[in-house]
């Protein structure tokens, strides 16, 4: 049995010997060792599934791992609750905020405290705080309440709570993911300050290889639940990281680029509406979606993107303007987008474009159940030809469910996405407007969707593609218009396109 | 002392008269829903336990001869009654709305069925503050009357601000209110956080009732609440979940209250019983006034399961 112990001041080393987990039969962390030095900047690198947030968990305390040890400081330690972790000093920024929303930044530093007095004299905790953000290589407005603040603010809020709490290890878990390139590279670079300072010790969940590239000492990559690599970044390129992620290099994808000029599909012009908070305005002007065309939209989430999609499927009012659609006004109707052809990939696909609790053949016939051929809808449910449809499209998408049968939402979200698309997908198609469609999809997966995407636009489809993923809107794209603080800042076709200058419109300075 | 006649004066007078004696039960139910609905629970069982803490405060109040334990005694039953919404909530599954609406038919019945034999006797009243002595005209004298537990009233609804504000255990509750999860990460316990809210809300409604049996209008029937404790849950949805303007909308609806009576008075006859209706016609214009189709309620707690 290990004893309690104080770790030291500053940074210190973490390690975990030969982890394995077991779910039942499935083993998700097959004897993983990885040891991360005092003061140093590791990378925990990997697919979907590959057991990264496995590994953290166990060594957060979470999960109790099947065998295994974690090691703090060079002692051995028992994690048997997150509550030990968090008094050794091992603190955790999560994907998702754990951020109050209503609380601003003080109340939420305050009260996050084990210590949080009973009466809390803000004079005297203000100046605390701010003696504390003064010793901090960055800050955040304190009393402004969190749901007001951008995402990279919270972000940084989330760290500066870790440093707050006194926590020296942190685990950040994809922390860039909904933060622009510039925001992304200033928050990494003061947690990479901390650590040089000999602070902190840090292990990022990531994959993004630029990231690691630019900030990371040391590597570790997993697959399967296997360490499969690592090292010193400073030995790796990108291309090996790759290669031991995937375990051979991806290749890339040749596709071919019809020209197709095509007449103008969509147009957007004059729309206003208010955003989700109600206090900022949305104006989308001079957008023209071509037949043959990729469209992209990028930004970082938060713009406007996820409005403009509302607008475009009917969920949001608008205060004026029009939706033009093939010359005639869109208003977003069922009928209307039958009759045009529409189809969407909308963001968040299990809230805004599936009935969570219906089978996932039901989900998957949304667009063809009243459909008999003929002009009327049809009356009676026809469950063979929604088998069939069920069928060929789990098969074609590759849609993991137990059966055709199983309510979507015991669906993963990679699977949901899936089934979404192959509903939007199939059939005649030709406006597509499609949010963020390789969202948490695996590297197959992801370029299945992304072939499948350039074939229909090569057959005429007029897509519109709303992504967070750069990479996506540059890979894909005709065309690229950016978004921010919900009007469009920047339009440019592809042959110009620069991610510089892009990332700069992103980041609102037009 | 002769009353006199000050003519059309009378109605703001009756009004403010009214917004400060009808006012109270208002207040002391929607500052027990928005301390409960601040912990992401909403409770509708309070008009039942209104009425129970009306029935309870008014009988041991007549049995000991003291109003103050009946007050007491109206506020520990409102506990118990808080205590078993909070209990049978915290099971996976359960509706806090249906458990409310189940409880306040639970406390209206228990409430007649106990009631029954004080209907008759007449209990000691709540003693009343004279603040209109500056005045030599009766009936502002006797609109000053002002009974102790407004000003109680008034001193909790700052107090419950700054204790969202500036204590650890106002901050919980907020915390709780707005996300479990992050809740769950702090260590804190949910469930026993809106277990305490509830029953603590659950108190002020019973003191509620009391003032009613106790004060005004000072006995105890079957018909002693007008839906005081469903239109407080209205009241603290247009308060936007905080305390001081829960003291400024009960004024409000005390004051529209007084409206009929007050316009009877002055030998309004016709159609003045449209204007008892008042604080209902308020309730329903304020919720449409103040809500939007377009944006998500400001300030509501996350948590809540109207509002999710």
């Amino acid at each position: 049995m290990s004893r309690r112990f104080k770790t030291p001041q500053g940074a210190f080393s973490v390690e975990a010997l030969g982890m394995t987990m077991r779910f039942g039969d499935f083993t998700a962390l097959d004897d993983v060792s990885i040891k991360i030095e005092a003061g140093s900047f590791h990378a925990l690198l990997g697919e979907n599934g590959a057991g990264k947030s496995t590994i953290v968990k166990a060594i957060m305390g979470f999960y109790r791992a099947t065998a295994g040890t974690v090691l703090v400081a060079d002692r051995e330690v028992e994690m048997t609750d997150p509550k030990v972790a968090q008094s050794l000093g091992l603190g955790m920024v999560y994907q998702h905020f754990t951020l109050v929303p209503s609380l601003t930044a003080a109340e939420n530093l305050v009260i996050s405290r084990a210590d949080a007095p009973a009466i809390i004299n803000w004079k005297t905790e203000r100046a605390a705080l701010e003696a504390f953000l003064a010793r901090m290589p960055f800050s955040v407005p304190l009393d402004q309440p969190v749901n007001r603040l951008a995402a990279g603010e919270k972000q940084k809020l989330e760290i500066l709570k870790q440093l707050y709490l006194g926590h020296r290890f942190l685990i950040l878990d994809e922390p860039t993911s909904v933060l622009t390139p510039a925001e992304a590279d200033e928050v990494l670079g003061h947690v990479r300050a901390l650590t040089r300072a000999g602070e902190l010790t840090v292990l990022m969940i990531t994959h993004k290889f630029r990231e690691v590239m630019a900030f990371a000492d040391d590597l570790t990559v997993l697959r399967r639940g296997k360490r499969v690599g690592g090292g010193k970044v400073a030995d790796l390129t990108p291309a090996d990281m790759a290669a031991m992620m995937m375990g051979e290099a991806p290749t890339p994808s040749n596709r071919q680029r019809a020209t197709v000029s095509g007449k103008v599909v969509l147009q957007l012009d004059g729309v206003r509406a208010m955003d989700r908070s109600g206090l900022k305005p949305i104006a989308i002007d001079g957008v023209a979606l071509r037949a043959g065309e990729i469209l992209g939209v990028a930004g970082v989430s938060g713009n406007g993107q996820m409005e403009l999609m509302e607008i475009l499927t009917g969920q949001r009012h608008l205060s004026s303007g029009k939706i033009i659609l093939n010359g005639a006004p869109y208003t977003a109707t069922r009928a209307q987008a039958k009759q045009h052809k529409v189809r969407y990939l909308p963001e968040e696909p299990m809230r805004n474009a599936c009935a969570p609790r219906m089978s996932v053949a039901e989900n998957l016939a949304f667009r063809s159940f009243d459909e008999n051929g003929g002009e009327k809808p049809a009356f009676w449910k026809d469950s063979t030809a929604m088998a069939r449809n069920a069928d060929s499209l789990i098969s074609a998408f590759n849609v993991k469910t137990s059966s055709p049968s199983a309510r979507i939402s015991s669906l993963s979200g990679g699977n949901v996405q899936r089934a979404v698309l192959a509903r939007e997908l199939t059939g005649n198609v030709e406006v597509l407007i499609v949010s963020n469609p390789c969202f948490g999809l695996d590297f197959s997966a992801v370029a299945t969707i992304r072939d499948r995407l350039v074939e229909a636009r090569n057959r005429g489809v007029a897509i519109l593609l709303i992504s967070e993923d750069l990479d996506e809107i540059m890979e894909l794209s005709d065309r690229i218009i950016v978004m921010s603080e919900g009007h469009i800042a920047f339009e440019t076709p592809i042959a110009t396109a620069n991610v510089a200058e892009i990332g700069h419109y992103m980041a609102g300075h037009a | 002392m002769d009353p006199v006649d000050i003519g059309l004066w009378g109605v703001p007078l009756a009004i403010l008269a009214g917004a400060i004696r009808v006012s109270t039960p208002f207040l002391f139910v929607s500052l027990g829903e928005c301390l409960t609905e601040r912990s992401g629970r909403i409770n509708l069982g309070l008009e039942g336990t209104l009425i129970f803490g009306a029935m309870s405060g008014y009988a041991v109040a007549y049995e000991t001869g003291s109003p103050f334990l009946g007050v007491g005694a109206a506020a520990l039953a409102g506990v118990v009654f808080g205590l078993v919404h909070g209990w049978i909530c915290k099971f996976k599954g359960v509706n806090d709305i249906a458990i409310g609406i189940a409880l306040m038919l639970l406390g209206t019945g228990l409430a007649f069925f106990f009631g029954k034999p004080y209907i008759q006797p007449v209990a000691p009243k709540l003693p009343s503050i004279s603040l209109g002595g500056w005045s030599d005209v009766p009936q502002v004298q006797s609109a000053l009357q002002v009974n102790v537990l407004f000003l109680v009233g008034a001193i909790l609804a700052v107090f419950l601000w700054w204790m969202f504000r500036s204590t650890r255990v106002g901050l919980v509750i907020r915390v709780v209110g707005d996300s479990t999860d992050a809740a769950r990460a702090m260590g804190l316990n949910a469930d026993r956080v809106r277990l305490l809210s509830t029953a603590a809300g659950g108190a002020f409604a019973g003191v509620a009732g009391a003032y009613l049996s106790l004060y005004y209008p000072g006995s105890w029937n079957e018909g002693i609440s007008s839906g005081q404790g469903l239109m407080a849950v209205a009241l603290v949805i247009f308060a936007r979940w905080n305390p001081i303007n829960c003291f400024w909308a009960a004024l409000l609806f005390g004051g529209a209250g007084a409206l009929g009576p007050a316009l009877q008075s002055v030998g309004v006859t016709q159609g003045y019983y449209l204007f008892f209706a008042a604080p209902y016609v308020l309730t329903l214009g304020l919720l449409i006034a103040t809500s939007s189709p377009e944006r998500a309620m400001q300030g509501a707690p996350a948590e809540l399961s109207i509002t999710k």
